[in-house]
């Protein structure tokens, strides 16, 4: 049927000239009045013009496109999709947390200062870490940060040769990135045979010029480091620190403490781990945490409790300064705060017991078709592979694509680099076994199709509102904004 | 708390996977697990609400007149109703773009409004804030002309200087220079003694953290006569009705943009606002979303340039920044549909006139004065006969929020803002709070 409605028309392209959405009290005088008329614009910027309700439907009609959370599983591994609680929604929206300056007198927001206080508090006693910032602004914000405070750690003992960072290779992309951005050397190590960093290889890459090892723990093939202690105590006599990926901790929560474990430096992705939602791509927040002997070094300001009072203007003579523009992503950390506060040191030892049960529930279901790539029980995630011989020529892609026309989003695909044709898969423990076993039969049903009809399954997918899209065309002649 | 699991359950799970309890499945060592957390008790739903609100009841509401860098503005319903949509704030990174149409393309509009709005060629799917921004925009210069000194007005919002500090840690050869500021604005002759063929970028706040609006024209052609680039830090709402950056020849334009429809939320998240000259696109950190063709040649929106990214260049990558602020340039690309280019325009005139109506009626109060001469928009600099700092608690203490400036030249000053969320009564009610104290 040929369409009569276009559906993926830009609010531009449905613009009419005059047309108003929302009515302005006018001002009594022209600007001209108060500012001389070289500093005005000559034309009005090339906005839509839409009615509210044009706007409301425009806006409604852009996401249905969208799949979400709220209505279908995300077994993206590493990216921790569980379930956003409704309140936390609520909370933000209140207008004695939202309608809040920053730069309002500590006198009138000791609320908010008093969420903050008791959410770096509550991160501390769930890491056994000694101090943490809440201004990171996302996961890998947090890692510059973390990275940046151990190379003001190394500066303030004088340690200048210091310009090296150790990364395995299963590292997720942001961290030899962030290595860089923080003005250090990058140095890969393989990981050994059984997913783990071989303690050979970082013996070896350990030298006076390490400054930072950065480990994922669990790391991004679903395993705890089960040399952790030994791997930090190495790191330490090598006068380097251990920096912990902390975006799979939910892995960890309540079963491990970082700093039990020698864990110098951490982040975490509240937007993952404590049910903050994704929003598209963001805001998140990722807040770092530091051992007592870095924790000087961290970002300022931090919210201290003096005299019954919350202030930020506590003094902090070593630390590196400022991240960004204020104290964080505060309507994130109050999620954050939230999730939190409804648990103790039992629930959250069931998060993540229940994340690994359903992790490994997937793994066990599947082994058959799609093989993990290292045959041993998982933490939160399991990393399985499409198998090339059995494939008749489809790819990993291909059954992610497939994946999306049975009404589940794909899991994070090709990633971690040395597992060819991954399939990274994280259900988190907030799905129920109904879930999996629908997500198990759509695997095992993509499994059959390409057994019988790999055409299928390689020209997915067939049900969304548009088919598989030409990337490399978009990035050739990038159309990037309506003209 | 949200876990679906019967007991049932989860013996059946436990069977499948060949392992009688949980415990069997990890690989933490003994002596590691499950240590003591020394937590307070959980709270239901319903006690966790009451508590939330308690802690925001310990929030004195003020009448805000500080700007700043953070801007109260009135947000249509719309938006947050849109926004709120499940579809919209638990989606994840439109990384499987087929079943992400819906925010690539506000994403799409987002970078276009934010082009039509400051005059420049492409536009990113936002960053942190602005002062992130800023720093990665100085970065991208560096990259760019490898030229090693940085110039700064002095009138950035000091947290943007803190963050490019910060930002440029590792870079020890750059070296930062601020220009001298003088009524309030760049000293244009000490701009050209210092711009020199060493200088890779000028950056320059317009208007500036004291509400001054600069001679950007001028300034930008200097910088570019040496051929250093021009980075222009705007103020978001401004651009409804002052020139814009790509009128001045900016190179670079990144601004705070959560004015625009996001509640100012103690500071964050803010909304980077990130766009340049189409020259430099590659060297822009951060999403962008473009328009491709499905198969069947139908249009469809997807991530593109990734090959600038952490994800895909690793250590090579322009920047290690991985998320945008997806959910407040949503916000933002709803309010400026709802606005539209006249309803914007209008919003910024009544912020100019909100705020010279309120510099007339304090500046008259005896003692006090305008510290600066030349035109402002939303925001001004008030010259006070008593300690600044003092009078910010006492207001405080009337239920008015100002703010006090940091700088030891502005002693004894307060930057005054109103937006149109303040009525002439309001103001009336701060000029008579000030002539009380």
């Amino acid at each position: 049927m040929q369409e009569i409605l276009n559906t993926s028309a830009l609010s531009i392209e449905k613009s009419c000239p005059g047309r108003r959405g929302v009515r302005v009290e006018k001002s009594l005088k022209p600007a001209e009045a108060y500012l001389p008329k070289d500093v005005l614009r000559p034309q009005a910027p090339k906005l839509p013009e839409l009615s509210e309700f044009d706007t409301v439907r425009h806006f409604t009609a852009l996401s249905e496109k969208n799949y979400c959370l709220d209505s279908r599983f995300y077994p993206l591994g590493s990216c921790t999709m569980k379930y956003n609680p409704k309140a936390y929604d609520a909370f933000t929206a209140l207008d004695s947390f939202a309608n809040v300056h920053p730069f309002t007198a500590e006198v009138c927001v000791q609320g908010t200062l008093k969420m903050m206080y008791d959410l770096q508090e509550l991160l501390k006693a769930i890491t056994g870490l000694a101090a943490f910032t809440l201004q990171p602004a996302a996961g890998a914000h947090g890692e510059l940060t973390g990275i940046m405070t151990a190379k003001a750690y190394h500066a303030a003992r004088k340690d200048k040769k210091r310009t090296e960072v150790i990364v395995p290779d299963t590292a997720h992309g942001t961290n030899p990135a962030t290595a860089n951005m923080g003005g250090f050397t990058v140095v890969n190590i393989k990981s050994g045979p059984d997913g783990c960093v071989d303690k050979e290889a970082l013996s070896k890459a350990l030298s006076e010029r390490t400054a930072v090892v950065m480990l994922t723990v669990p790391n991004t093939v679903g395993l705890f480091e089960k040399d952790i202690v030994e791997i930090a105590r190495m790191v330490h006599a090598s006068g380097a620190l251990l920096y912990m990926d902390g975006a799979n901790f939910n892995a960890l929560l309540g079963l491990a403490k970082p700093g039990d474990f020698g864990v110098d430096l951490l982040h975490f992705n509240l937007h993952k781990t404590f049910a903050a939602p994704h929003g598209g791509g963001g805001p998140g927040s990722g807040p770092v945490g530091a051992a007592a002997h870095v924790a000087p070094f961290l970002p300022k300001p931090i919210v201290t409790l003096k005299n019954g009072k919350y202030t930020l203007s506590g003094k902090m003579p070593k630390s590196l300064g400022r991240m960004k523009a204020f104290y964080g992503n505060i309507a994130v950390c109050l999620r954050g705060y939230a999730y939190l506060r409804q648990h103790d040191g039992n629930t959250l030892k069931n998060v993540a017991e229940k994340a690994i049960l359903n992790a490994n529930y997937i793994r066990a279901s599947l082994k058959d078709k799609f093989p993990a790539f290292f045959d041993r029980t998982c933490m939160h995630e399991c990393v399985l592979q499409t198998v090339p011989a059995q494939m008749n020529g489809v790819h990993t892609t291909d059954v992610a694509k497939r994946l999306l026309d049975y009404g589940f989003y794909a899991p994070t695909i090709y990633f971690p680099l040395i597992v060819p044709e991954a399939l990274m898969i994280e259900p988190t423990e907030t799905e129920n076994k109904e879930m999996l076993d629908s997500f198990i039969a759509a695997m095992t049903r993509i499994y059959e199709e390409i057994q019988t009809q790999p055409e299928t399954v390689k020209s997915a997918p067939h049900g969304q509102c548009v088919k598989r899209i030409d990337e490399v065309s978009a990035a050739r002649e990038p159309n990037l904004r309506w003209k | 708390m949200f876990i679906p699991h019967t007991s049932t359950e989860e013996k059946e799970m436990l069977a499948r996977i060949g392992v009688s309890s949980v415990r069997e499945l990890l690989n933490i060592p003994q002596d590691l697990a499950y240590p003591h957390l020394d937590l307070p008790p959980a709270l239901t739903e319903a006690q966790l609400t009451a508590h939330i609100k308690s802690l925001g009841a310990l929030n004195k509401p003020v009448k805000n007149f500080i700007g700043a860098g953070c801007y109260e503005h009135f947000i249509p319903a719309a938006v947050n109703a849109l926004s709120s949509r499940g579809e919209f704030l638990t989606a994840y990174t439109p990384y499987q773009a087929e079943a992400s149409q819906g925010t690539l393309q506000t994403i799409y509009e987002f970078q276009s409004c934010i082009c039509a709005l400051t005059d420049m060629d492409v536009s990113n799917a936002s960053h942190y804030d602005g002062a992130t921004a800023m720093a990665e925009a100085v970065l991208a210069c560096v990259r760019i002309n490898g030229r090693q000194k940085v110039l700064i007005s002095s009138a950035l919002h000091p947290h943007y200087k803190e963050v490019l500090h910060t930002y440029l840690q590792h870079f020890p050869q750059v070296s930062v220079q601020q220009i001298p500021c003088q009524n309030g604005v760049a000293d244009k002759q000490a701009v050209e003694k210092m711009l020199d063929e060493q200088t890779s970028c000028l950056v320059l706040a317009n208007p500036n953290f004291y509400g001054q609006l600069e001679d950007a024209q001028t300034l930008g052609e200097l910088a570019h006569a040496k051929g250093a680039l021009f980075v222009y830090v705007f103020q978001a709402m401004s651009l409804g009705l002052l020139r814009t950056p790509g009128s001045y020849g900016a190179d670079f334009a990144v601004g705070e943009g959560q004015a625009f429809g996001n509640a100012m939320h103690f500071g964050g998240p803010g909304l980077g606002l990130f766009a340049c000259k189409d020259a430099y696109k590659r060297q822009m950190p951060g999403r962008i979303v473009g328009i491709a063709k499905d198969k069947d040649g139908k249009r469809a929106f997807v991530l593109t340039l990734q090959a600038r990214e952490q994800h895909i260049r690793r250590e090579k990558a322009a920047s290690n920044i991985c998320s945008n602020e997806a959910l407040c340039a949503l916000n933002a690309v709803i309010y400026l549909t709802l606005m539209g280019p006249q309803g914007l325009k209008e919003t910024a005139e009544l912020n100019v006139e909100r705020a010279h109506q309120l510099a007339d009626l304090v500046s008259k109060i005896d003692g006090f004065s305008l510290k600066f001469t030349g035109p402002f928009f939303n925001e001004f600099v008030l010259q006070c006969p008593v300690p600044a700092k003092k009078l910010v608690q006492k207001l405080a203490k009337k239920g008015f929020g100002v703010y006090a400036l940091e700088e030891k030249e502005l002693q004894n000053c307060l930057s005054l803002c109103a937006t149109e969320t303040k009525t002439e009564q309001d103001l009336q009610d701060l000029a008579q709070a000030l002539r009380g104290i």
